[in-house]
């Protein structure tokens, strides 16, 4: 399997500290990658490094076999690129439906277009109901995202990030702050995305993380430290100290 | 828009029709000629800073550059209102592009003091123009059909009018729900895929040249251009406008310009301290009613309707 997504030798520093430390990872086309480790790892530093919003000092980025390092955010997204947030980020004042018909907007051509009415374009809003129905909000099209429940505003996170048609979806934490109800729904779902989708998934949730993951890639002080198949990243001892630890022991 | 919004809509137009043959005088004329330039002038910056969500603290620089454009040409010898008319909009666009290809790298207060400060530059600019009147401004003789206080009327309505009506049609289209959202959430927009400083660059090179045409017609009106049109007074003049009409609703330009105005007007009729009396209406709307008149008056409309279903 070739990678759609690899990273070579990436170093982002902040002042003093070494988020990113020669980090290397590479997602292969089809499979649900994780990346785990403990906070202050650098997992966001990294996702926004991949994503286009954080300039790497150094290194390389490749999205299949392009080089993206210093493309700016929304191109990469028309490569087929797209993420989620760990911290919801969707349009609070606009309904369902409206924040995904900007998604479909997004990837139906150019919006330079002032004179015809959105409302006007059907395609828009059969592609926007779509996906509603697809990450489980159909009966809540016309509620404001502000109104929605926290876990249905994750699923609506998700949901706009598949306007896109990605390739390769970044999930950034779709587990936090969830309920276990909310959370076993989000599990499902990813589990539907994969049919069709590479994902790279960063998550706290380890229960998640083994049932979900390929491979899973571990990510501490701005390094992989290991990179393999569940049960191979279970067993390693530099994972267990670094960052299992305590979870395996308790 | 309801059927009554039609109604009021029609109404008021009607009205604005009648009003070069119903007024006793010039001066309710040129009055009304000014609430029309006014409404341009103050919708245009609604559409950057309401829609946009640019707070731009220098948008009469293309409404005095609109009116300088056509005073320098006439006084050249280039009178004709397509040439003067379509190279000040097309010079103010062009402005607008520069001034906003910079400004828009910044955010909050420092796109503030960046559009501010080009303002300035250009106020000085014209203040030390000596041969274009300098600091005392200067004097232009419109072409004759323009000379006519009601035919200029109608041609401002008209221009208004059609401006209006670009505006709206821009609000509901891709480019205006891109632009508003971006306003809501540029971050998600960013991740959506948007190249988010193209479509702010646009939306302010439109709302540029859009008072730079209101800075024609004002020209026009007064015969005469002065570099106080772009003062950073006059600009902020067009943002007590915008709020005090309602920052991003429609009609929040034109209802803030026209109240605005008037008030000035009256209040400028009985008191030199009229400002502090604006300066107070603009505290009630921020402290009470942040959706300006226009917000104030839907949700009015919306406790009628409810009592009246409640009934």
């Amino acid at each position: 399997m070739s990678a759609l997504l690899d990273i070579q030798g990436l170093f982002k520093r902040f002042g003093g500290l070494v988020a990113t430390n020669d980090c290397a990872l590479d997602v292969r086309a089809g499979e649900l990658h994780a990346l785990i480790g403990p906070n202050g790892a650098g997992k966001t530093t990294l996702i926004g490094q991949i994503a286009g919003v954080i300039k790497p000092d150094s290194g390389r980025i490749r999205l299949d076999g392009v080089n993206i390092t210093y493309l700016p955010p929304h191109r990469r997204v028309r490569m087929g690129l797209a993420r989620t947030y760990q911290i919801t980020n969707v349009f609070k004042k606009y309904s369902v439906l409206d924040n995904l018909a900007l998604g479909v907007q997004a990837r139906d051509g150019h919006s330079f277009r002032f004179w015809r009415p959105v409302r006007a374009e059907r395609h828009l809003w059969d592609q926007a109901a779509e996906i509603a129905e697809r990450v489980g909000l159909g009966v809540r099209q016309d509620v404001l995202a502000g109104a929605l429940a926290h876990g249905e505003q994750r699923q609506l996170e998700v949901g706009l990030a598949l306007t896109s048609r990605p390739r390769l979806l970044l999930l950034d934490e779709p587990l936090a702050g969830m309920g276990a109800d909310e959370a076993g729904r989000m599990v499902d779902l990813i589990r539907r995305l994969r049919a069709d989708l590479t994902i790279l998934l960063v998550e706290h949730d380890m229960d998640a993380v083994f049932q979900l993951a390929d491979r899973i890639s571990v990510l501490v002080y701005g390094r992989i430290i290991a990179s393999g198949a569940p049960e191979a990243i279970r067993a390693n001892p530099d994972v267990q100290t670094a960052y299992l630890g305590d979870e395996v022991r308790a | 828009m309801t059927r009554a919004q039609m109604l009021i809509l029609g109404v008021i137009t009607l009205g604005l029709i009648l009003v070069p043959v119903l007024a006793a005088n010039n001066f309710t004329i040129k009055l009304f000629s000014r609430l029309l330039i006014f409404a341009l002038a103050a919708s245009s910056l609604n559409l950057v800073l309401g829609y946009g969500g640019m707070v731009s603290f220098g948008h009469a620089a293309y409404f005095g550059v609109g009116g300088y454009v056509v005073g320098i040409l006439t006084v050249s010898g280039i009178a004709s209102p397509f040439i003067t008319w379509t190279l000040a909009v097309l010079l103010c666009a062009l402005l607008a592009a520069l001034i906003g290809a910079i400004s828009l790298r910044t955010r909050g207060v420092y796109f503030i003091m960046i559009t501010l400060a080009f303002a300035q530059m250009l106020f000085f600019v014209f203040v030390s123009l000596r041969q274009y009147g300098g600091a005392d401004g200067l004097p232009i003789r419109p072409p004759d059909p323009l000379r006519d206080g009601r035919t200029l009327y109608y041609i401002i309505l008209v221009t208004l009018g059609i401006c209006l009506f670009l505006l709206w049609r821009i609000k509901e289209s891709r480019f205006g729900r891109a632009v508003q959202a971006i306003k809501e959430n540029e971050s998600r927009m960013m991740a959506l895929g948007y190249p988010v400083f193209r479509y702010q660059l646009v939306c302010f090179i439109i709302g540029g040249a859009l008072a730079g045409l209101a800075g024609v017609l004002n020209a026009n009106l007064n015969a005469f251009i002065s570099p106080n049109a772009l003062a950073w007074s006059q600009s902020g003049q067009f943002m007590m406008m915008v709020i005090l009409g309602g920052v991003g609703r429609f009609w929040g330009g034109a209802l803030g310009a026209v109240v605005f105005i008037l008030l000035e007007t009256w209040l400028g009729s009985l008191t030199i301290h009229w400002q502090l009396g604006v300066g107070a209406a603009l505290l009630i709307i921020v402290l009470f009613a942040p959706g300006g008149l226009v917000g104030l008056v839907s949700s009015a409309n919306a406790w009628l309707i409810k009592r009246r279903a409640a009934a």
